[in-house]
């Protein structure tokens, strides 16, 4: 055990570990964390007391069940046979007459039912909250090893599998935990007082009556087993196909395009075949089991015909206790079943944790405590990082980083160089302690990074690879992801919020999980070198302009939205801007690249739901496909007497399309693309026509009314100029716009926009807002000359920060991918750049730019990293003219180390590669 | 301009002449009316084809890019059609256009051309003829411009 130096006294935030035990140091193999390597191990060492507790409200609730079950005997004899005598309840003596003795019983009977009723509710209830508590702690535990995998087992174990590990896998378990000690102590004391009773009866019988639970009790377990067998089998070949599946979605490009769809199906059916087989025996096995149980029941009543028939008749029993035991044994099949069944499930549930605790156990997971812990003081990486005989040894064999020893200047920028497969990029990794070496050591002023809490480590370094993953969230938030080590700023909770918080601490600290607020501010201005929140904001626009990125984030600031509760200014300042526009429009005489919104004129290059709502739907309720069916848009039609004048334009409209798409359309895509019906709809809309030709349009049924009514919804005059809405029309449609309006009942308040020239339009993108109209169908290059407009109205406004800031809430998707690798290399960077580390390790990090780009934001990076640390892993080595001092690996090894003037000489390395480019 | 008045329009065009109205209207109705501004280019001569077009209102140059710098070869007016070179051999445009004044067109995408093609043999017969009727045109210029060079030729020897 290594110690920790002194300044690093440790304490783990939120989660109550035992402090002064010093952590390891290194990656631990057999720590077990908060998961016990057994099932009843997990369960006794965190629910003891509460099963405990569990167990005697089972054991205190039983008195009161067998008197709630003894009452109706005293009732029923109350009734038939009254011998009035005095009752005592301790030293009192009441003495009660027949009537009022009944009633007292009666009473006593209904306080029985609620007693038990109350018992069963609060064991109930235990039981599901002890259940779900552990559940929780469970997956807990299981996400939180997930973080401390090390990353070479990501390769062996994929995804697919790890999921419903986490999910599915486990749920069952939360639903036993809570059964596990209560159920059979209730089913268990039940079966055992009937037997109790049985014997009390006759002891012949009762030995006769368990005769064949040893043979049971023998024979079952044995069964069990080979069904316990197949349970695991079944559970691993079920982690294959959430495998596969999962594969497939990432490869159905490849898939299709080798034409591999055959080879693929047959070798899912082939796994839904081992499913099915296996299921298929383990359910014979589950009803043999029964088959069994039942037929042995079934024999024991023999028993009792035949020796309780002979004791009977030989008059050593009587009839009446033959009865009894007989009706008694039928009541033992109950909870009988009921323990089997409890051992059945106790059996699947053990395989489930053993399974899936397994998978979550891999040699050389992180340290816990390295990843949690958080020091006093975190001191700075200064002077030099020094490697020390480095290597990491792969598969056991592959040296990938063989004996690399140097030392390298934090003040400077290092690139590191090598061909393919010459350990440049694991050594990369293995100083951002993202690999672990296999001997050797890494360090900074003596430290060493393997007994370096993840506190350290990640603060004062920063690494970014050729891959970088964003979270999916806005980009704002993902370029923050490295200042959010702690919540720093509680929010203020005041009465019932305050107390559901609290609420909230309590139970997530019951279940093992951390406790810390996900909704307080986490964002740590003075790690970013900012003093508010303002400020940072100035440094974000900062930290994109410096990278290029700002006018990307611009675009999709202006396609974005803006809350203008949030930002009043900037709403004002777009609004100020959309006049902007519209002067310009006016000055570059291109005014009719858009049709304006005007509330008194119909926009005939909008369609015609969006001229009927005049606004930007929020939400689904007036969303454009329903529009047709939706109940207040028909009462407002019916209002203004529209409805059948637009199921006539549908009728129009449907003749038009069948009459143009109904034979020799070009193609399917073709009439996606143009008509308003899509081609397999067609049929539908002609035999509506065939029965509108033979009923006539008054008798149509509402369904078809509806379709037909849903098609002029979706036209736009100016582009789809079939004459079917004329000037009336646009004009009764536009007298509609206005009952819609005031009419709108209070709770669909919310659900729309409504188009004003004086409001910020909250749902509407920001470009939309600008350019308040509709762009005109049919004009050549309108889009792009009116962003060009947009432009220059924000730049001469100085709202292009205000834009900037917007296009920060863009979603990015999963794993970043609505943005392009280049963009998310950048976003990378940017994230790196804003925690001011002392150290940072670029690992091709911009391999998707082009080649004056990166030469830009190398340049740019080394200016920032001034008198810090810059280490740079490049892909093209002509790059290493921008760095002060290179690396250079081949075959693992350091092979030479120096300044780019001593370096590039006749015969070494770095010329060999720079020749090669 | 409704469809109709498209299909009435399209109907004066000797290639579509002889097409059904159901068919006119199908091609007025996929294709696309897009409105250029004067003076803007709706494509340059080398750009990959994706459309012919039909002129509804207004007036294009054609031009032709040449050693010598651009030479407008010809000017087209409502109804001309044009662009359908390049998207029936699959070539490169083969020279530019550009709107003389404000220029209103229906834009007809290479699929419905092709399309219409392979489904109406008199329309490709059409279309046959006037290549035909153009290539003529082009030889007779191309003869009467060697004749000329030879005579010049003949001039300075």
């Amino acid at each position: 055990m290594k110690a920790f130096p002194s300044a690093l006294r440790l304490r783990i935030p939120g989660i109550g570990a035992a402090p002064g035990e010093a952590a390891t140091g290194a990656r631990s193999t057999g720590d077990s964390g908060g998961i016990q390597p057994t099932l009843h191990g997990f369960i006794i060492k965190h629910s003891l007391l509460q099963q405990a507790y569990l167990l005697t409200l089972v054991v205190v609730s039983l008195p009161f069940y067998y008197y709630s079950l003894d009452l109706p005997k005293a009732i029923i004899n109350t009734i038939t046979k009254w011998t009035p005598h005095p009752f005592s309840v301790g030293i009192a003596e009441f003495h009660f007459a027949h009537l009022t003795y009944l009633w007292v019983l009666c009473g006593l009977y209904f306080l029985m039912v609620l007693v038990n009723g109350g018992f069963k509710y609060w064991i109930n209830r235990s039981k599901g909250q002890l259940g779900e508590r552990m559940l929780r702690r469970l997956r807990f535990e299981l996400y939180k090893r997930l973080l401390r995998f090390p990353s070479a087992y990501f390769k062996k174990v994929s995804t697919g599998e790890i999921i419903p590990m986490i999910t599915s896998e486990v749920e069952p378990l939360g639903g036993f935990i809570g059964d596990i000690f209560a159920q059979p102590a209730v089913q268990g004391g039940t079966l055992l007082t009937i037997i109790y009773f049985m014997f009390v009866q006759d002891w012949i019988l009762g030995l006769a009556s368990l005769s064949l639970y040893p043979i049971q009790g023998y024979i079952i377990p044995k069964l069990q087993r080979k069904v316990n067998l197949l349970g695991k089998q079944r559970v691993r070949t079920i982690r294959r196909v959430a495998d596969r599946t999962g594969e497939s979605t990432f490869g159905a490009g490849e898939i299709l395009t080798h034409d591999n769809a055959r080879y693929q199906l047959a070798s899912f059916a082939r796994l839904l075949g081992t499913i099915y087989d296996i299921r298929f025996e383990i359910y014979q096995r589950k009803f043999f089991v029964k088959f069994l149980n039942n037929t042995l029941n079934q024999v024991t009543p023999f028993f009792f015909y035949a020796i309780g028939g002979y004791l009977v008749i030989r008059g050593n029993l009587s009839a009446g206790a033959l009865v009894a035991v007989i009706s008694a044994y039928k009541d033992m099949s109950a909870p009988w079943k009921e323990l089997l069944d409890y051992y059945q499930q106790f059996q699947d549930t053990k395989i489930k944790y053993d399974q899936v605790v397994e998978q979550f156990q891999p040699d050389g997971m992180f340290d816990e405590r390295l990843m949690l812990e958080e020091p006093e003081a975190i001191p700075h990486f200064t002077g030099e990082m020094s490697l020390s005989n480095l290597t990491l040894i792969e598969d056991d064999r592959v040296r990938v980083v063989d004996g690399v020893s140097a030392n390298l200047p934090l003040d400077r920028s290092i690139a590191i160089l090598g061909g393919t497969g010459s350990g440049k990029q694991e050594l990369a990794l293995l100083m951002a302690r993202l690999l672990w070496p296999t001997s050797g050591r890494i360090g900074v002023n003596g430290s060493d990074f393997a007994t370096l809490p993840t506190a350290v480590l990640g603060r004062r370094m920063a690494y970014s690879g050729p891959t970088p993953y964003l979270f999916s969230t806005s980009l704002g938030d993902n370029l923050l992801a490295s200042l959010k080590y702690h919540p720093l700023r509680e929010p203020e909770y005041e009465g019932a919020r305050a107390k559901r918080h609290q609420w909230q601490r309590q139970e997530a600290r019951l279940s093992g999980n951390i406790d810390l607020n996900i909704d307080a501010d986490w964002v740590d201005y003075e790690t970013a070198g900012v003093k508010d929140q303002a400020a940072l904001r100035d440094r974000v626009v900062e930290v994109l302009q410096k990278l290029g990125l700002d006018q990307d984030v611009y675009l999709l600031g202006l396609r974005g939205q803006l809350d203008p509760k949030a930002w009043p200014e900037a709403a004002q300042a777009l609004l100020e801007a959309r006049k902007g526009v519209r002067a310009r429009l006016a000055e570059d005489k291109i005014t009719h690249l858009v049709e304006p919104f005007d509330v008194t004129r119909y926009n005939t290059n909008a369609s015609l739901a969006e001229n009927l709502l005049f606004g930007t739907p929020v939400g689904p309720a007036f969303a454009a496909e329903e529009l047709a069916t939706n109940t207040y848009v028909l009462r407002v039609l019916d209002k203004v007497g529209l409805t059948d004048d637009l199921v006539q334009r549908g009728l129009k409209i449907a003749e038009t399309m069948v009459e143009i798409f109904a034979d020799g359309a070009p193609s399917e895509e073709f009439i996606a693309q143009f008509s308003f019906i899509s081609a397999d709809q067609l049929p539908d809309f002609q035999a509506i026509l065939a029965r509108i030709g033979k009923d006539g349009i008054k008798n149509l049924k509402k369904d078809d009314r509806a379709r037909l009514l849903s098609l002029p919804f979706k036209l736009i005059v100016s582009r789809h100029r079939l004459d079917a809405i004329d000037e009336t029309l646009m004009g009764r449609i536009v007298e509609a716009r206005r009952v819609f309006e005031a009419d709108l009942p209070e709770q669909l308040r919310d659900s729309i926009e409504f188009f004003a020239d004086d409001r910020y339009n909250a749902a509407a993108t920001i470009q939309d807002n600008l350019l308040f109209g509709k762009l005109a169908f049919g004009e050549a290059d309108a889009e792009r000359r009116l962003i060009e407009v947009v432009a220059r109205v924000i730049d001469a406004l100085d709202l292009r920060r205000t834009v900037i800031e917007a296009g920060l809430a863009f979603q990015v998707g999963p794993g970043g991918t609505r943005l392009a690798l280049a963009q998310r290399q950048k976003v990378a960077i940017a994230r790196c750049m804003l925690k001011r580390p002392d150290v940072l390790i670029l690992n091709e990090a911009t391999s998707a730019l082009d080649g004056p780009a990166q030469v830009r934001i190398i340049d740019m990076l080394k200016e920032e990293f001034a008198g810090r640390g810059l280490i740079w892993v490049l892909h093209r080595a002509s790059l290493v003219r921008q760095f002060a001092e290179a690396l250079v690996m081949e075959h693992g090894r350091l092979v030479e180390q120096g300044t780019l003037a001593d370096l590039d000489k006749p015969g070494t390395k770095v010329s060999e590669l720079l020749k090669a480019e | 301009m409704s469809l109709h008045e498209e299909v009435d329009m399209l109907k004066r065009i000797p290639l579509f002449a002889q097409i059904e109205p159901p068919k006119l209207k199908l091609i007025a109705f996929t294709s696309e009316r897009v409105a250029f501004d004067a003076g803007h280019t709706l494509f340059r001569q080398g750009d990959a084809a994706n459309a012919a077009y039909v002129i509804v209102e207004g007036k294009a140059e054609v031009i032709v890019e040449t050693a010598g710098g651009p030479v407008v070869v010809a000017v087209l007016g409502p109804n001309d059609f044009f662009g359908e070179i390049a998207i029936l051999c699959d070539v490169p445009r083969t020279a530019s256009v550009r709107a003389d004044t404000r220029l209103i067109t229906l834009r007809i995408s290479k699929e419905l051309f092709l399309r219409l093609i392979k489904e109406f043999p008199t329309m490709a017969v059409s279309i046959m003829r006037e290549l035909a009727h153009r290539l003529e045109a082009t030889n007779n210029q191309l003869r009467s411009e060697h004749a000329e060079l030879e005579r010049l030729r003949r001039q300075v020897h």
